[in-house]
């Protein structure tokens, strides 16, 4: 079995080799990136490969690399985070310097980079919550998904957070692949999730958890789930549960399929077979429902406590002959699930980083045309920030290499990186300096990366993550091998 | 030794040698092979990006059907035909010599935007 990481760095290295020559460009001009997810790294990827002298500076608000690959897959999926190993493969090549724990529109500004560099990619994704504008929304106990996500994967902001996990029912609003993540992991032994890289303080809450019910409630039919059938099976084989597809209409669905693509009729004759099972009650002290046609219309609580306890939500019927773009339509019913949690799993959303960047408020990405933003000479952007928060990190790759080949025809038509010289990441190195600002470098994560998995062995986890910004900035600094 | 070429989705032929008993993501990790972002999850079902398309002759001769596993994470591939499979479930044998295997792109492409 070959050592990953070596085998990944020949490859990289000797990758960048054997392109054919005729398609490379001589540039000299400076490049940062913004963002170190796969965005970030994708983009990189495709210039370092296409342009043998440019030399990249990676921008990361976090002393930590990686992006959601370290802070959004969940635990229990660790081969997904074998990307990881590319990634540091183009983190080594010698060409693209990570630097982190420097929050681009506070440390230094988008105009700083501008300044410094010709071209600066925007790649630092959506770390937003859209919200469902509903009264009761601000309860305790209801909770972004993004958050809850965030905790369990030890992301240093939300890993603070104290949730109830003593009610018997969570609601999870949406029907993603992020609300499936969210379920399995309520829903997972412990025994199971200890061998993760789970966050500790998510595992003993997890361990205390009273909850026994997750109920994913979608606002349409099964025809339009957003998760796909990989999470789905997963929840279907999950141990010590139980479950309920509630189908109202499988006929109807079935007499779909003949019209839908090969991977949703996959996923909805999944469904359709699964709902009919009866799974035994024997292994079962857990459960979990897939709700369709729920629209949630206000969440209530316990007045005193202020704390939820159960979703209001109004049926409805979709119609339309586009069964992909149906019309969804209130029957004017209305229903009350209980419940002691509630999770929004309904999208995640991006902020802009500086108030001059065009931005559409109402999608929550950046305003672009292939990956140029509008009206910003040499500035780009690439990933969920340009595209929006959906789709895997292939999709998130392709965007990465798309936006990659858009900066080098910018640059051989001589678009960008005309100008004078900028002076690139020594200008912004000493503004840093003179914020007292500790920027942390790749072989700084490393060292990091070290400890949490020496910490990860003494608990039989791949690893520890470390969840305090300051810890992990003294780790990195101390422990240099 | 057998000889495999993989065409990626501008036409560029690119023929290696491989060893019998190795995935086609194995020949094209082992070889080299210029395809940006192929086989990102290192042959563990995790990612479609190891795509490959054959010939209807080829995908017939294969000895195994996908999997469920690998149907569902196909069913993410762009570009998914009648004759994809992802290659880092298909290990190459004696008779595959001279196969000629399409890499498709991974989402629809910007330039036909």
């Amino acid at each position: 079995m070959w050592s990953r990481t070596t085998k990944n760095i020949k490859n990289v290295v000797s990758y960048f080799r054997t392109v054919n020559f005729s398609s490379q460009v001589v540039c000299h001009q400076k490049v940062c990136i913004v963002g170190s997810g796969p965005a970030g790294f994708y983009t990189a990827q495709h210039l370092l490969k296409n342009c043998p002298t440019l030399e990249i500076d990676m921008f990361e608000k976090l002393p930590v690399p990686f992006g959601l690959v370290r802070y959004g897959v969940a635990p229990d999926h660790p081969d997904v985070k074998n990307v990881i190993n590319t990634f540091t493969a183009i983190a080594k090549s010698g060409r693209l310097q990570f630097v982190g724990n420097v929050t681009v529109g506070k440390d230094v500004t988008l105009n700083d980079l501008r300044n410094a560099y010709d071209v600066v990619v925007l790649a630092y994704g959506a770390a937003q919550d859209r919200w469902l504008g509903i009264s009761g929304e601000n309860l305790c106990n209801v909770v972004s998904a993004r958050k809850f996500v965030g905790w369990y994967n030890g992301l240093p902001e939300e890993s603070h957070l104290k949730f109830d996990l003593d009610a018997e029912t969570a609601v999870i609003i949406g029907q993603g692949n992020v609300a499936l993540d969210i379920a399995r992991i309520l829903l997972t032994p412990i025994d199971m999730l200890k061998k993760t890289d789970i966050a500790q303080h998510a595992l003993e809450a997890l361990s205390q958890s009273k909850i026994k019910n997750v109920k994913i409630v979608g606002r349409r039919g099964p025809l339009q789930v957003a998760f796909t059938i990989k999470e789905l099976r997963e929840m279907i084989k999950l141990p010590g549960n139980s479950y309920r597809i509630h189908l109202e209409n499988p006929e109807f669905i079935d007499a779909c399929l003949p019209k839908t693509s090969r991977p949703r009729k996959r996923l909805t004759e999944l469904m359709l077979q699964s709902s009919s099972i009866k799974r035994s009650e024997e292994d079962s002290s857990k459960q979990w429902e897939l709700i369709f046609h729920r629209t949630p219309i206000k969440i209530v609580g316990d007045s005193n406590a202020n704390k939820v306890n159960g979703l209001v939500v109004g049926i409805n019927h979709l119609t339309g002959d586009d069964w992909e773009n149906p019309q969804v339509e209130d029957t004017g019913l209305r229903e009350t699930i209980p419940c002691g949690m509630i999770l929004k799993s309904i999208g995640y959303k991006s902020l802009p980083l500086s108030d001059e960047l065009p931005f559409d408020h109402a999608k929550g990405i950046i305003r672009q045309t292939e990956g140029r933003v509008e009206g910003m000479q040499g500035v780009f952007c690439s990933g969920w920030v340009a595209s929006g928060p959906v789709g895997v990190i292939a999709s998130t790759m392709q965007s990465g290499h798309d936006v990659g080949k858009r900066i080098i025809e910018d640059l051989k038509n001589g678009i960008v990186g005309t100008g004078t010289r900028k002076p690139g990441r020594d200008a912004i190195l000493s503004q840093l300096e003179a914020r007292n600002v500790e920027p942390v470098t790749f072989v700084e994560w490393e060292a990091l990366d070290n400890e949490e998995r020496e910490r990860g062995k003494y608990q039989k986890k791949p690893r520890e993550k470390i969840v305090d910004v300051r810890e992990m900035i003294d780790i990195a600094k101390k422990g240099q091998s | 030794m057998i000889s495999v070429t993989f065409v990626n989705r501008d036409g560029d032929s690119m023929k290696v040698k491989a060893k019998v008993g190795d995935t086609f993501l194995d020949a094209a990790i082992n070889n080299d092979v210029d395809l940006e972002g192929f086989g990102a999850c290192e042959g563990t079902l995790s990612c479609s990006t190891c795509h490959i398309i054959f010939k209807k002759e080829d995908f017939d001769k294969l000895p195994d059907k996908p999997s469920d596993e690998e149907m569902d994470m196909l069913d993410l591939a762009y570009g998914l035909c009648d004759t994809s499979r992802l290659g880092c479930q298909i290990t190459l044998t004696e008779s595959m010599d001279g196969i000629v295997v399409t890499v498709p792109a991974q989402v629809a492409d910007a330039r036909n935007r």
